[in-house]
């Protein structure tokens, strides 16, 4: 069949901001999705809340919304864009059930938009746990077998029958509250009696453990003509019991039969017919017992999913592109590969190398969370990486994932804790199984403990073998047959560094000197079978070299490895548009990142791709081989700047801002030159290298003090130090300092205001792309803080003073291309906080809000171009600030809900792992808007909780007055409630959580508190406030824990009362 | 660890280390691009008289096991690749694969750059060589892969046919308690099966189906199968050139009409020849579990098992009585016939699978509805 004709305007709607379990995954989907409808000559309507995505990008989607991915302004969008049908499977589980949600309401029957992709009986079918057993048991494929339990004895005579461990979860509990796994009878009594207790309905599910069995995963794709094919086959390194998102993965799959894995090929099939999933992707997740070969179906996702994104990347085969042309009626077998270009996508991917898939966690961040990872995903980010074995797959990841750990040594670790470690999955355990083999312990034992397939542990242990032996030679001894062997088995130059105590580079050298370089294969779906098009490549220690450079003027782009917080998609989000802008200006666009939910690592997004961890000697390999005539790095956050003075060095051209000036910003003595030679002032500040230093600076400065390491983003291991016993506990405990990267110290301006500027020079003309006005005051990580074009409570003469300041630091570091800088307004005095000549954050979110594509126009500039020819796409200016047509909003998410017992308190340490965006006509329909997006609506009536410190009070009553003539009601705690009272205002006094019951939390709990604001000394955070915080984070109640942001609230809860609901495209906003 | 060498007959020399047997073997050298599947490739007879190169890199992790043999022996001449697992990790292993190989008298060789290697047969076309773990002569190894047989015009079918007739019982086995193959149709048809390398997996699905199954050497004549009494024929796969059998094709070509006919592979190709085709040698063939076929009477396509070196040409049957019902998607080969009138079809890939995707078992069945129909 070819594409469908009666179609013509297709909605897509995304996934939302990023947050833990559905990241740039469907970024990369949707923006595919978007691309392949568009080529088909189909409108597309775009809604996505998340501006820092390429899918947002004016010129991807016919109509692009930046709106709230509710029921009500997606009804709006419907109505005034009356679309023919609704994609629902490239947004992420979001997306479906939003769509869901839609057709539920009754809006796509009102309207007539056709559900494509997933029917909503299909979704149903798979999502609900019964509908989907029952499912499965009518095609004879098993799932755990399982109980709905109602009193103690059903748990023991389930248990008789299954055995233990056995897993129980209590039904409609919050977050699984009350669940647990029981390994023995004890444990059923304590977790079943008060599973029992907590259910409102008094029921527990009780399931068959399947803990330890192996786990697979199969990307299937299917068309409307029956035609089914298995794009991936995944085996989990870490079994069953820790949630895919948080497990090493490997493609294909390693220790299976053919007779097996076809068992589970047909199983696959039979489940996506059954489900009825009608075109596009799905992924179906299997167990099997390892001692007899048992399998049951653990679920199936009706959509593209994150595995979807990493089988893309695996295979390279485009999932989404497909999924989306298959969704308007193609069929897989007229569809080309456009990998091999004379084969159709009708087949099924080979592949002759393998791939490790490890996640990226953060839990440093978040101080007081359970590290031990289970069956709620808790990662934020990952890496990928191909080898042509196992060994080297892995060993690429472990650097790609760059937690400065290196890859197979463990530093401080603790033979006494080895069991524990082994047995409980965290982080560590991948470092800790290295370990016990470092210690002795055998495949057996280890296995024994992990349950992970001796055949993965066997490619570990033989990995600590190769490195025991190769500790005995060195530079001077080590044979070329033992060089190579090292390198294919994924040896890092810095590595043997390690074990010979050499520099890399001499290794570097050596090695070449015996002819054992780098050579790229490439990823071509076909083992070679057919020859490869696409110059999508990996490295190896093969014997022939497939990159085939060409000899085109031609930049490489360093990206910005796994998702981290602090650093996500919004980098990507450059490093894509450098790409794009590259092949705008006739240069041939080199792609290098390892994190295969990107954009950027789609091979059709730079003329070609390699995927390789981003380290120097990876880096260098590349270089040597395509000789591009200048590297970009200041497009990929943190982790290109650390490599640009190597390769600086070792004589790679870097084009743009030189690496020195880059530098130059993060070195606090030359930095404080410049200023002083500028005339800029900066808050008072000092560094040390150790604690004594660190307290004497501290009191010359005066409290409150910004304590923070040099060379991080995101505020990394950040803090405000109020006496000097904090700041001896961050120098002892926080962090690690040295000579060469001291420990910074400022003078914290409190209730300052923070501003957020970028720019673009080409070193002469300098244009103010954007002054960001922060919603929450200084001190509150930039990246953690709302913000909104054009500022609207910044003076005509400061925001003079903020770009005259800027155009001088921009000449005076030569800047060309982008740079970021942070200012703090306090008593209309004006400071440089931290200046960053790179992309930032902010980037796509401004290029959003001013309609100019500025990553585009930074490219043209380090490639020789002046900010003057591009004055028509910048608003006719090359100088000045440039304007925004409405309010914009960026707003922060949060993962708090994943991490139980952390305090949810913001601060100097960036904790958002994405951002939404608000537009409106004025700021609170903006930051209305914003907020609902970040999934904290502010109520349209009911009652605000108040309680703030004492030096908040008196503003406390402004805002008091203002919700309470909205119509709101008021509580507050006995002291913010006095001062409430004497200003004349209604209000009821709430006991503190120490106070007395019911109290605060209580009433949050019961649902008679709507909002809350609530303020903290700033010294200490006390442990009611914690669990006040703690219970609007779990009981949905939006929690504003700064005045400003309570200010910009009464804004917004205005806007909500006043403003209809009302939504606006990009195309229309910039037109 | 021994060196072994891989030399091929244009003076190409792979050097590796050697596994398996301690010997030195000749054939053609052909590449599979299955990733699971290794232990039934090594015992498919169609790969008599060849060396496979497997392109999937990692091999030997899952051990062998007698289940999964396709036949009593390994055929391979030798087993090139990329890493070899010392260990095995799979609750149905019964013994290393290359210590299975071994036993076998069939050398490995690992640790040499295959992707290296399939580019040049890709780009060359298959060529003959020597796989030999004895020797590190390698001008002496190349000289031999000259002077070894040409794949071409080359009988390996009667070779590895059975020198008796036998009876075949025993249907497909459930690899788990989870597999779900559905029940054994009580033996209704009885099956003439010519060897021409049979591989098991098609005996147990016609038992499956509901077939009892006599096995007859590649050499019977028309006559004595149908003193059997068949209702209906089957032609095995098989190694090598179909040209040479010419004597098959003209006692098959008396079967036709007289009983179902239903051929798989090498039985395919000789279908082609009895019905007055002709058969031509492929650049570097099809080898692997995921080749796109169009089946043309249904529109769907099947991800199919695919082992030959040969195909029919489709011009040469323009004027007989056949359909041509499946195509290649990758390359637009002929992958399945039908006579117009007489019951009889065949296809040039593997339903069977071992190794390989079960999209194409209907055929089975399909065969039983002819011979259903035969004896109405």
């Amino acid at each position: 069949m070819p594409k469908r004709t009666d179609l013509h305007r297709i909605l897509i709607i995304g996934s939302g901001p990023i947050i833990i379990g559905q990241a740039c995954e469907f970024d990369y989907s949707g923006t595919q999705a978007c691309k392949a409808l568009k080529d088909e000559g189909y409108e597309v309507i775009l809604v996505n809340s998340n501006p820092a995505t390429i899918m947002t990008d004016p010129n991807l989607a016919d109509r692009t919304y930046v709106e709230p991915l509710s029921v009500e302004y997606l009804t709006e969008i419907i109505r005034k864009e009356r679309p023919d049908a609704l994609l629902s499977t490239v947004g992420g589980q979001t997306g479906l059930n939003l769509s869901v949600a839609l057709a539920e309401a009754g809006v796509l029957d009102e309207y007539g938009v056709e559900l494509i992709g997933a029917k909503i009986e299909s979704i149903k079918k798979a999502e609900d746990r019964l509908l989907f057993k029952d499912a499965m048991k009518k095609i004879g494929l098993e799932t755990p077998t399982s109980s709905l339990l109602t009193s103690m004895q059903g748990g023991y005579d389930f248990a008789a029958k299954v055995g233990f461990p056995m897993i129980l979860r209590p039904s409609f509990t919050m977050g699984g509250t009350g669940g647990g796994i029981a390994y023995n009878s004890e444990d059923l009594e304590e977790i079943l009696a008060r599973g029992l207790q907590l259910s409102p309905v008094h029921e527990v599910l009780a399931e068959e453990s399947v803990l330890g069995w192996k786990e697979f995963e199969l990307e299937v794709m299917r068309d409307l003509a029956d035609n089914v094919i298995i794009v991936c086959s995944i085996e989990n390194f870490d079994p069953m019991g820790v949630h895919t998102g948080d497990s090493i993965t490997v493609a294909p799959v390693q220790t299976l039969t053919d007779r097996e894995y076809q068992m589970m090929r047909d199983g696959a099939l039979r489940c996506l017919r059954e489900i009825g999933v009608d075109t596009g992707g799905s992924n179906v997740q299997f167990a099997i017992n390892p001692d007899d070969g048992r399998m049951v179906v653990v679920e199936m996702n009706p959509r593209v999913s994150r595995s979807s994104a990493l089988a893309s990347k695996a295979t390279g085969f485009p999932i989404a592109k497909i999924a989306a042309k298959l969704a308007v009626g193609y069929r897989l077998d007229e569809i080309p590969n456009d990998i091999t270009r004379l084969t159709p996508a009708c087949f099924e991917p080979t592949i002759d190398y393998v791939v490790a898939k490890i996640p990226r966690w953060q839990f440093e961040k978040f101080p007081g969370s359970d590290p031990t990872l289970g069956t709620q995903m808790k990662s934020v980010g990952e890496v990928m990486s191909i080898g042509r074995n196992f060994k080297a797959a892995l060993a690429k990841a472990i650097r790609s994932q760059e937690t400065g750990k290196s890859a197979t040594k463990v530093e401080a670790f603790d033979v006494d804790l080895i069991p524990n470690k082994l047995i409980t999955p965290t982080p560590d355990r991948l470092p800790y199984l290295f370990f016990a083999f470092e210690q002795g312990w055998t495949v057996a034992q280890v296995h024994e403990l992990t349950k992970i397939d001796p055949w993965f542990l066997q490619q570990l242990f033989e990995t600590v073998q190769l490195h025991t032996a190769l500790a005995q030679k060195s530079l001077a001894t080590i044979t070329p047959a033992e060089m190579r062997e090292a390198k294919r088995y994924g040896v890092a130059d810095t590595t043997l560094a390690r074990l010979w105590n050499e520099d890399p580079l001499r290794i570097r050298d050596r090695r070449k000197q015996m002819g054992i370089q780098a050579v790229f294969n490439r990823v071509d779906t076909c083992a070679a079978e057919f020859e490869s098009f696409t110059p999508y490549l990996y490295s190896s220690y093969e014997s022939e070299c497939e990159a085939a450079p060409s000899d085109r003027k031609k930049v490489m782009i360093l990206g910005a490895g796994p998702n981290r917080i602090g650093q996500g998609i919004e980098f990507d989000y450059c490093c894509c548009h450098a790409s794009f802008a590259l092949q705008e200006f006739d240069h041939e666009s080199i792609m290098v990142n390892c994190n295969p939910e990107t954009v950027s690592t789609d091979y059709d997004t730079s003329d070609r791709l390699y995927f390789e961890p981003l380290t120097l000697e990876e880096v260098l390999n590349i270089y040597d081989t395509e000789k591009p005539d200048g590297v970009i790095v200041q497009f990929g956050g943190q982790t290109p700047l650390n490599l640009a003075l190597p390769l600086k060095r070792a004589g790679v051209p870097i084009i743009g801002t030189a690496p020195e000036n880059i530098d130059l910003a993060e070195d606090r003595k030359l930095f404080g030159r410049l200023l002083d030679d500028l005339r800029i002032p900066s808050p008072p500040n000092g560094t040390a290298t150790t604690v004594e230093e660190a307290c004497a600076v501290a009191n010359v400065l005066g409290y409150p003090v910004l304590v923070r390491p040099s060379y991080v983003l995101g505020g990394r291991a950040m803090t405000i130090a109020y006496d000097e016993d904090t700041v001896r506990r961050y120098m002892r405990e926080a962090v690690t300092f040295s000579q060469e990267r001291p420990v910074l110290v400022d003078r914290f301006l409190e209730d300052a205001i923070e501003v957020d500027v970028d720019c673009l020079s080409d070193g002469e003309d300098v244009l103010i792309c954007g002054i960001m006005e922060h919603i929450e005051e200084a001190g509150i990580h930039s990246g953690d803080s709302s913000c909104v074009l054009p500022p609207f409570g910044i003076g005509a003469a400061e925001l003079k003073t903020i770009e005259e300041y800027s155009v001088k630091l921009a000449r005076a570091l030569n800047v060309i291309g982008l740079m970021n800088v942070q200012y703090a307004i306090k008593d209309g005095k004006v400071y440089v906080i931290e200046v960053n000549p790179r992309a930032s954050r902010t980037v796509p979110f401004v290029a959003k809000a001013t309609g100019v594509p500025i990553p585009k126009i930074a490219v043209g500039l380090m490639v020789g171009r002046k900010l003057k020819e591009f004055a028509p796409l910048m608003q006719g200016k090359t100088s000045g600030v440039l304007s925004v047509p409405q309010f914009f909003v960026k707003s922060p998410v949060f993962p708090f809900n994943k991490f139980q017992g952390v305090d949810p308190v913001l601060g100097p340490e960036m904790r958002s792992t994405g951002e939404v965006m608000g537009v409106g006509e004025n700021f609170g329909e903006a930051f209305a808007k914003a907020q609902l997006s970040a999934g904290s609506p502010l109520p349209a009536e009911g009652t605000v909780f108040i309680s703030v410190s004492e030096r908040h009070k008196n503003e406390a009553v402004d805002v008091a007055k203002s919700f309470a003539e909205l119509g709101y009601s008021l509580a507050a705690t006995r002291g913010t409630a006095t001062v409430l009272k004497n200003a004349g205002l209604s209000c009821t006094t709430v006991f503190k959580v120490n106070e007395g019951r019911p109290n605060a939390v209580d009433l949050l709990k019961a649902g008679r508190l709507q909002l809350a604001i609530y303020t903290t000394t700033g010294v200490h955070s006390f442990g009611d406030e914690k669990a006040l915080r703690r219970a609007a984070i779990t009981y949905r109640v939006p929690c504003i824990t700064t005045m400003s942001a309570a200010r910009a609230a009464v804004q917004a809860a205005a806007s909500r009362r006043r403003d209809p609901i009302r939504v606006w495209s990009l195309q229309e906003i910039h037109s | 660890m021994n060196p072994a060498l891989l030399a091929l007959e244009d003076g190409t020399v792979f050097e590796g280390r050697a596994f398996g047997a301690q010997t030195e073997r000749s054939g053609e050298v052909v590449f599979n691009t299955s990733i699971t599947g290794y232990q039934e490739i090594f015992s498919d007879p169609s790969y008599s008289g060849q060396i496979v190169v497997l392109t999937y890199p990692q091999i030997g992790n899952y051990g062998a096991n007698e289940g999964d043999m396709e036949s009593a022996k390994p055929y391979i001449e030798g087993l090139v690749v990329r890493d070899f697992s010392p260990i095995v990790s799979n609750w149905r292993s019964e013994s290393p694969a290359d210590q299975y190989l071994a036993g076998a008298n069939v050398p490995i060789i690992d640790s040499i750059d295959t992707r290296k290697l399939v580019r040049h047969l890709r780009t060359r076309g298959v060529m003959r060589g020597v796989l030999s773990t004895i020797s590190t002569n390698a001008a002496e190894l190349v000289e031999k892969a000259k002077a070894s047989p040409s794949m071409a015009g080359l009988d390996l079918a009667t070779r590895v046919s059975t020198p008796a007739s036998y009876r075949w019982t025993n249907p497909v086995e459930p690899v788990s308690p989870s597999e779900r193959i559905g029940k054994v149709r009580p033996a209704e048809y009885h099956v003439v099966a010519f060897d021409f390398g049979i591989k098991r997996n098609i005996l147990r699905r016609l038992v499956t189906s509901g077939c009892h199954v006599t096995v007859v050497p590649a050499s019977t004549s028309a006559e004595d199968v149908l003193a059997l009494r068949p209702d209906g024929v089957f032609l095995s796969n098989g190694p090598g050139d179909p040209e040479p059998l010419q004597a098959q094709a003209a006692q098959v070509r008396q079967l036709i009409g007289k009983a179902p006919i239903f051929g798989i592979c090498l039985g395919h190709q000789v279908l082609g020849l009895a019905l007055g085709g002709k058969t031509y040698k492929l650049k570097f063939g099809h080898r692997g579990g995921n080749h796109p076929v169009l089946n043309k009477r249904n529109g769907r396509v099947e991800i199919t098992a695919q082992n030959h070196g040969f195909a029919v040409d489709p011009d040469s049957l323009a004027d007989s009585d056949v359909e041509i019902t499946h195509i290649n998607l990758n390359d637009q080969t002929v992958e399945g016939l039908r006579h117009k009138s007489a019951p009889l079809f065949c296809v040039q890939y593997h339903p069977e699978a071992a190794p390989g995707p079960h999209d194409s078992l209907y055929l089975f069945d399909e065969f039983i509805d002819l011979m259903k129909e035969a004896k109405r």
